[in-house]
């Protein structure tokens, strides 16, 4: 590797391949975010697993992509290759460069930022608030996805295409209202002769 | 020594969603049709942290976490 | 105005509520001051408010509704509530068995009103609400625009068409009603308040029909009729196989033999008795029979007043296949908030309905399901149910060792009890 490349790699377009290589894991974390959100709703949870692993791996992913989401936005701030704004990181719409694609990722951030906060308030709000927002979850993703398509090039074809694609069909699977969960509880009466669930003995504690 | 604390479910909120009872198996079990049954109320001191998991976990905001009046 | 009678007459039928000559007509406001007199003013100053407080808590009147509240520890807390409650006299009488409410309010709305005002200006409540059966509704709406043009109340009386579902009288599922036109119980005691964050001072009618007269006539004469410790008359709806079914007020403590006799007497061997309500306990003749009707003396017999319903059932009638449609009924009647209630009631209904038919059904997880579904719902609907299903596999225990033979005891057609929306077989 020459000097040249080095410095080219470091320098500016670096950090444009930085921001550009974060989205796309984000639009992937998002998804299983989202699809995980899907599963804590019906109560679905894999064979063995535990629903309240559904429901932290959804938490923990979300935590984590707040911190992928501050990397994108700003390695994609202090690139110079493109000029966006401080201002259009939470004003959507505001950016010189692409106002429609970038706007869209701002709006999506700010719904997440939305989420975040009032989901680390959800004691204190109530039930009905936390879940008003929480349901413009479903707006973030398909904002975030149209941003990745029309932000940068990369979902023009090839793997990135595949991933991003993908992970489209994927959330709209998850998403679909199911029948015959509308009417009644999430939890389906077992079947005739079910046992009844004995609490497990306490382990005695030092 | 603090207060004691006791668990409350509130049966409306509740869906039968069951993530109390997988984290709180000795305090929580479930009925036929997959709603809690508080074994006891009164929440030994012990498992205070599983207790208010349990209570941060739930996605309905059903399982309360109150001092023992 | 005439006193009424201070001693039960001989045949233990009382008229301080009913008119005692029991034609059923409605009552005008004429009629009733005729008979009442005036309404004496209960506000004005701490010291009035106190003396009547005092004088409601040595009459010892407790609720009517079924759950038998000492209705002066009622009125001293809203008393001191703020903001200020609302009175909302509870008409609506969702049991199907009992006609009580509803045959006061057509024959005595004024009687209430009065009961309803006055419990209004010993809390300091702003507003009267009642809430009536439909069946009735419009009388109690013709009664309260008398006493409108009368000018004869200090705060405004509303009347509302109780909504038709059994869950509708619960007492939080009225103020519900009331202040969003939903009739499902939310779980939140009345006196802390509905969602419209008023506290809501929350009673049967005919515990305000009682208040009216002690507000007359004092506790002395109120204790005259019942027993030293449930003291008061009370009304009764006596149905089944009974000569002349409805309703009779009787003072408390009459024994349960003195109330088949005052509807004229069995018409059949009985069975069974249903005591209480749908939420009650079905209990055998030759127990019950002797005892007082009073929460005290129907202890022996694990039984209670309630809403004061006496349902006989004759030889001819299968208990079971009776307490299968009810359980049903209340079953159907679920508010559906609650999953222990909506599946749990559901599932017995299923079995009860099993048992009644005489295929085979698993009783002892019917009785498991009695224990996990009392007290784990919003109220008490699932414990009634299961109150009164327990009894009914006490009580008719024998017919289900028929029945799991592929018998039944029964000749006639099921339908002594009546249940709303249910075809008779």
């Amino acid at each position: 590797m020459t000097v040249a490349s080095a410095a080219a790699v470091t320098g500016s377009q670096g950090l444009w391949f930085v921001s550009r290589g974060s989205g796309l894991v984000l639009l992937v974390l998002l998804s299983a975010i989202v699809v995980l959100g899907a599963a804590t709703r019906a109560g679905w949870a894999p064979r063995r697993w535990p629903r309240f692993a559904v429901a932290e791996l959804h938490r923990t992913l979300s935590l984590f992509a707040v911190a992928l989401l501050a990397l994108h936005v700003l390695t994609a701030l202090l690139d110079r290759y493109v000029t966006i704004g401080w201002a259009a990181t939470v004003i959507p719409f505001a950016s010189p460069y692409r106002r429609l694609a970038v706007g869209l990722g701002t709006l999506a951030a700010d719904i997440g930022a939305a989420v975040l906060l009032t989901s680390v308030l959800r004691s204190r709000l109530g039930y009905r608030w936390w879940r008003a927002v929480h349901w413009l979850a479903y707006l973030a993703w398909p904002a975030a996805f149209v941003h990745a398509l029309t932000a940068g090039n990369d979902l023009r074809g090839g793997w990135a295409a595949v991933i991003g694609w993908g992970s489209a069909v994927v959330v709209t699977v998850a998403a679909l209202p199911r029948p015959g969960t509308v009417r009644y509880r999430t939890a389906a009466p077992p079947p005739a002769g079910a046992q009844r669930r004995v609490p497990a003995r306490q382990a005695t504690r030092r | 020594m603090t207060a004691g604390l006791r668990l409350r479910v509130d049966p409306i909120a509740c869906d039968g969603r069951g993530l109390c009872a997988e984290l709180l198996p000795g305090l929580i079990a479930l009925d036929d049709w997959g709603f809690p049954i508080l074994c006891q109320q009164d929440v030994p001191d012990a498992l205070r942290g599983e207790a208010s998991a349990a209570v941060r976990a739930c996605p309905r905001l059903a399982l309360h976490l109150e001092p023992r009046s | 105005m005439n006193r009424p009678a201070t001693s039960p007459p001989a045949t233990g039928s009382l008229s301080r509520l009913l008119p005692g000559d029991r034609v059923a007509r409605p009552g005008t406001l004429a009629g009733h001051l005729a008979r009442h007199g005036i309404r004496p003013d209960c506000a004005g100053g701490g010291r009035r408010r106190e003396e009547l407080l005092a004088e409601v808590e040595r009459a010892g009147l407790a609720g009517r509704g079924g759950a038998a509240f000492p209705a002066a520890a009622k009125l001293r807390a809203l008393a001191a509530a703020w903001p200020r409650p609302v009175v909302i006299a509870n008409g609506v009488e969702g049991e199907p068995a009992s006609d009580k409410d509803k045959m006061l309010l057509a024959v005595a709305p004024h009687l209430v009103l009065d009961g309803a005002v006055g419990a209004a200006e010993l809390t300091g409540a702003g507003q009267v609400v009642i809430v009536a059966h439909h069946a009735v509704a419009p009388i109690v709406s013709r009664a309260a625009a008398e006493r409108r043009r009368a000018g004869q109340d200090p705060v405004p009386v509303r009347v509302m068409t109780a909504a038709g579902s059994f869950i509708a009288g619960e007492a939080s599922a009225v103020v519900n009603w009331v202040e969003r036109g939903l009739a499902t119980p939310t779980g939140r005691p009345p006196r802390l308040g509905g969602p419209g964050r008023r506290p809501a001072l929350v009673q049967n009618v005919e515990t305000l029909a009682h208040l009216a007269l002690i507000l007359r006539h004092g506790a002395t004469w109120f204790t005259s009729a019942g027993t030293p410790d449930e003291p008061g008359s009370m009304l009764v709806t006596l149905l089944g196989a009974v000569r002349r079914p409805g309703v009779y007020e009787i003072g408390i403590g009459t024994p349960v033999s003195g109330l088949i006799e005052l509807a004229g007497g069995a018409t059949a061997p009985l069975s069974a008795l249903l005591i209480g309500g749908y939420f009650g306990t079905w209990t055998e003749p030759g127990t019950v029979l002797p005892l007082p009707f009073s929460a005290t003396g129907l202890a022996p017999a694990d039984a209670g007043p309630g809403a004061g319903v006496v349902a006989a059932l004759p030889r001819t009638a299968c208990g079971l296949a009776e307490t299968a449609r009810i359980t049903r009924y209340l079953a159907d009647s679920s508010a559906g908030q609650c999953g222990p209630c909506l599946f749990g009631l559901h599932a017995i209904a299923g079995q009860l309905d099993r048992l009644a038919a005489g295929t085979r059904c698993d009783l002892a997880t019917v009785q498991r399901w009695l224990g996990d579904v009392t007290g784990r719902g919003a109220c008490r609907h699932p414990d009634g149910t299961a109150l009164m299903v327990g009894s009914a596999l006490r009580v008719f225990r024998a017919e289900a060792r028929l029945h799991s033979r592929g018998w039944c005891s029964g000749t006639g057609a099921a339908g002594i009890l009546p249940v709303p929306g249910q075809a008779r077989p």
